[in-house]
């Protein structure tokens, strides 16, 4: 059996970060891919924007993870596509892995694992519409798989429900292609999706966003004939006298993504309920020895360049990873935060550089982003505007305090 | 006249005030969010990602971009430019495959080298 220091399992931007940055911590690595090609999500975001922070420049999706895909492909890590994992048990002194492919079934050894496993559009909302499921109800990553991977048109005239930026992309993307998009409609009073892409998505192309709205009902047989829309009021029940009737071929769906953590989940790892990924510690370890998260699996991020610095987080302190005793703090916060990672913080490792994500709960103008340690406080940050679609991430050094495992670490917004 | 920067995620909300030929700009992080202003009031420009046919198997299409903004109102005009176009050879990513589209110094890139790797 190949032993290596740590197994990345997920080859797009956070699985490939975290394994470059392992690998240059001097440790042996191996990377596992179920598709075909690494790259993830970004081989289908064909749209720019990517990489303005990392590369300082407006990079398309499959530009920006082959940059990294290069950066891999330099490094002596091992790399298998067309692999899943089925199985892993806890063993002395790390994990067992099973893998399947089309050599069929092996077996590895990792002392760390990375789990990169990406997230999933959320299809409940299929669900809860009223009517038939004919053909033509697509996640917005579905359509954007059809067009921009295989070449082929889903639709001629769609409505999209939910203003998550998948679904803005999209929008845009149709209508370039020729399709018509009659209207994004979205339940909540305020969009989903970043500022920028209401503007260049809808806007440029006189795409109308009706907000406080939704679909109520689907028709057709075989193939989706129309939907039905109505406008909801402030406790999201329909208002009645306001629906309507829109034909159409497809029924986009962008209403949001959640966290890939079906190993998580067999492994037992604790999840945190506003995150819907694994609890973890500043160096990205879960609450589990040995066992990483990062990227999309560990929270949903607006922006790629936080998914690799997130995976070099990750991969880098799975490549250091002594098994010793961990001592957890909570960081606690106020009722402005929609969440935080991480959750905790390990005062037995480096608390000097530590870097927290965080949301807030609804929009702030002017706000004072403080924390303190045990009622002082440390550190203070202004921010003229905080939306729960944009994620912040700020630099907290912890390594003048005197901390022990009862301090409170908390963070708090004031406006 | 308020405008959302679309440069870069911070989305700035930008002021826009124009008195004769001045224009004034607002509420801009960097200096990119001015120029934008500017260019959305006299010429809006935009950049346009988009995919091209291939004659190969493994890739029904490519993703391509343009290396710089065209106008707002050539938009369509690519769009239908490249409709017609199907790519029959191997190229690398960043390699252009339309040259100066529309006299506007611009080229249309391809943004993946998917093309180049004729692994199994």
């Amino acid at each position: 059996m190949n032993k290596y220091d740590v197994v990345v399992i997920g080859g797009g931007p956070a699985g490939i970060a975290a394994a470059v940055a392992a690998h240059k911590q001097k440790a042996k690595v191996f990377l596992i891919e179920r598709e075909a090609r690494l790259g993830g999500i970004l081989k289908q975001c064909i749209h720019d924007g990517f990489g303005l922070i990392r590369f300082k420049e407006k990079l398309s999706g499959p530009e920006y993870v082959e940059r990294y895909i290069d950066m891999l492909n330099q490094t002596s890590v091992e790399a298998v596509t067309l692999t899943f994992v089925s199985d892993i048990k806890q063993v002395e002194g790390g994990y067992t892995l099973t893998l399947v492919n089309r050599n069929g079934i092996s077996k590895i050894f990792g002392k760390t694992i990375v789990l990169a496993t990406g997230c999933r559009e959320r299809t409940a909302k299929q669900v809860l519409i009223q009517g038939t499921r004919p053909a033509g109800v697509f996640t917005a990553g579905t359509a954007q798989y059809y067009v921009n991977i295989l070449g082929k048109m889903p639709t001629k005239k769609c409505v999209i429900l939910g203003s998550g930026d998948i679904g803005l992309i999209m929008a845009r993307r149709l209508t370039l292609e020729g399709a018509k998009v009659e209207g994004v409609y979205e339940v909540k009073p305020t969009p989903s999706g970043l500022t920028r892409n209401i503007v260049q998505c809808l806007h440029d192309f006189d795409i109308p966003l009706h907000l406080s709205h939704t679909v109520t009902k689907v028709f057709g047989e075989d193939r989706l004939e129309a939907v039905e829309v109505a406008e909801v009021d402030e406790k999201m029940n329909i208002k009645e006298g306001t629906q309507r009737k829109i034909e159409c071929d497809a029924l986009i769906l962008s209403v949001g993504l959640i966290p890939e953590n079906e190993v998580a989940y067999s492994l037992d790892i604790p999840l945190d309920r506003c995150t819907k990924g694994p609890t973890v510690d500043q160096t990205f370890m879960t609450m589990r020895e040995g066992i990483f998260s990062c990227g999309n699996a560990l929270h949903v991020n607006d922006l790629v360049d936080y998914v690799s610095e997130g995976g070099e987080i990750a991969g880098e302190n799975a490549a250091v990873y002594k098994n010793k005793e961990r001592k957890l703090i909570d960081i606690k916060t106020d009722k402005n935060f929609l969440y935080i990672v991480p959750q905790k913080i390990d005062i037995n490792a480096p608390i000097d550089k530590i870097k927290i994500y965080f949301r807030s709960i609804k929009d702030f103008d002017n706000t004072k982003f403080i924390v303190s340690v045990d009622g002082k406080v440390i550190m203070t940050k202004k921010y003229a505007h905080l939306r729960p679609p944009e994620m912040e991430s700020v630099k907290l050094d912890l390594s003048k305090e005197t901390l022990n495992e009862s301090s409170v670490i908390l963070l708090t917004l004031e406006e | 006249m308020n405008l959302v920067c679309i440069v870069c995620p911070n989305g700035c909300r930008l002021t826009v005030t124009i008195d004769g030929e001045d224009i004034t700009v607002t509420g801009q992080k960097c200096p990119k969010g001015k120029t934008y202003a500017i260019a959305e009031m006299t010429e809006p420009k935009r950049s346009v990602t988009t995919t091209v046919r291939t004659v190969f198997e493994e890739a029904p299409v490519l993703p391509v971009r343009t290396n710089g903004e065209i106008p707002k109102d050539k938009i369509f005009d690519l769009m239908k430019l490249l409709d017609g176009f199907v790519l029959n050879k191997r190229i690398k990513r960043g390699e252009a495959i339309l040259r100066n589209v529309f006299d506007s110094g611009v080229d249309v890139i391809a943004t993946s080298g998917m093309l180049m790797k004729e692994e199994t």
